[in-house]
């Protein structure tokens, strides 16, 4: 049985419990892409204007630092969404994103996303309130990072001692 | 260094909750061991296999600590992560952050050490029954988890496991064999990923916390074994509430500064608990008001 955009956008988390109405409207932008080992998705700077829901494989969302070299961030796989640029101003990718397997996605088309938010609030108000939780939580994955969690043990824990 | 790995043993039977030997050894005193093989398995941790040098120690269970004694320079809490073997050898994978944990790093095969122990709650595998299992491991937290994550893997039925690894970097990953052969095992679901990856890295890179979110089957009727720095523990226990994981089917091992293992000292105390006795392992039910007290 062929599978369509629309069923895949169903079985996708970020969309999980959306209406049937609504994913028929999202359906009309998306299109289904495989991208092999190496390939971009993102280029941090060019204009922002898709986002990708990932059905399989793995995407390295990197920094190019310049003469310091291009630093790994994050990676994002099967259920995860990679791009969230194309939904605030200026619509620029702030990142580098590269498939580091082959990699299926849905990928949506933003400036048609827009459209149809502008057309249906409250389909843009859900939207929004879908990228935000992911925000939210890469924002806190992000800090734990940071932290360098693992770095620092407390002494006298099993396992580790002082 | 001894190349030699750990090979997974079942463990001897339990004969108890409290250390064997007469006279207090094993519980008040030290039982003589001997390193037979030292093993580097980082650049700052290191798996000693030690054989007992008289009578043994009561058997361990997986999640369950000893007081391991450097002579002449002290004693640290340190979980095993494989054996009892039924001769008594054991083994424990120690990282190097301290003095005393600097000294046993540094033991050589025939070094003396002290041991005391078992002490405290270790994993409890017959609250998980045939449940699909999350096991979640955060750097140095895959040591005491190693022999529970054994017992799964082996676990017949249904139930799925499925072990994230989150480490600092690919350099500080241990049991890299033990990882493959999970894997490789198709009894266990396994994803690693680190904080900082060097260019060329294939794997995951993110917190730990991310591989949950990608694990579709995790609910009501999942449970879940955690052991790794404190917020990494708070916020993965917290995702899997969350995803409607019941906390009583959360077991977290907590860090404190177990000293005595006996529950006299006071020093491992969290709330009400003394966690060498109540822990190290607890269900997330239990401890979670007393986590979200703030430390300073």
């Amino acid at each position: 049985m062929i599978r369509t955009v629309r069923d895949l956008l169903e079985d996708h988390r970020f969309f999980r419990g959306l209406d049937g109405e609504r994913l028929d409207l999202l359906a009309g932008c998306g299109r289904l892409e495989v991208f092999r080992p190496q390939a971009r998705l993102l280029r941090e700077g060019q204009p922002a204007d898709r986002f990708f829901l990932v059905r399989s494989g793995r995407v390295l969302v990197e920094i190019d630092l310049g003469p310091r070299g291009v630093v790994p961030v994050e990676t994002v796989g099967a259920g995860d969404v990679l791009g969230w640029s194309w939904i605030v101003p200026p619509y620029r990718y702030r990142f580098d994103a590269v498939a580091t397997a082959l990699t299926r996605t849905i990928t949506m088309d933003g400036a048609c996303l827009r459209d149809k938010c502008e057309q249906d609030p409250a389909l843009g108000y859900d939207l929004l309130r879908r990228f935000a939780g992911v925000l939210a939580h890469r924002l806190a994955a992000t800090r734990m990072q940071l932290c360098d969690v693992y770095g620092y043990p407390l002494a006298g824990a099993p396992g580790t001692g002082p | 260094m001894g190349s030699e790995p750990a090979t997974g043993h079942e463990p001897a039977p339990a004969t108890g909750v409290g250390p064997g030997g007469g006279d207090g050894v094993g519980l008040t005193v030290p039982a003589r061991y001997r390193v037979a093989d030292a093993r580097r398995e980082t650049a700052d941790v290191v798996t000693l296999r030690i054989e007992p040098d008289g009578e043994p120690v009561a058997p361990g269970t997986p999640g369950r600590f000893h007081m391991l004694w450097a002579p002449g320079v002290g004693e640290v809490p340190i979980s095993l992560s494989d054996g009892p073997a039924p001769d008594g050898t054991q083994w424990h994978t120690i990282r190097a952050v301290g003095a005393v944990t600097r000294a046993l790093c540094a033991l050589g095969p025939g070094a003396p050490l002290g041991v005391r122990g078992p002490f405290g709650r270790g994993w409890d595998l017959d609250a998980v029954g045939g449940r699909d299992v999350v096991v979640v491991a955060g750097g140095i937290g895959l040591v005491p988890l190693r022999p529970a994550i054994r017992a799964l893997a082996r676990r017949e039925g249904p139930g799925r496991v499925a072990l994230l690894v989150g480490a600092r970097s690919p350099d500080d990953l241990c049991f890299a064999d033990d990882l493959e052969a999970w894997a490789g095992g198709g009894r266990c679901e396994v994803a690693v990923t680190v904080d900082r990856a060097p260019r060329g890295w294939t794997g995951d890179v993110g917190f730990v916390s991310n591989l949950i979110d990608r694990l579709p089957w995790v609910g009501e009727g999942t449970a879940a074994l955690c052991c790794g720095p404190e917020p990494m523990m708070k916020v993965c226990a917290r995702m899997l509430t969350d995803r409607g994981v019941p906390a009583t089917a959360v077991q977290v091992s907590l860090e404190r500064n177990m000293a005595c293992g006996l529950a006299h000292c006071g020093r491992c105390q969290l709330g009400g608990r003394l966690l060498c006795r109540d822990g190290p392992v607890v269900t997330y039910a239990a401890v979670r008001a007393d986590l979200e007290v703030p430390q300073r």
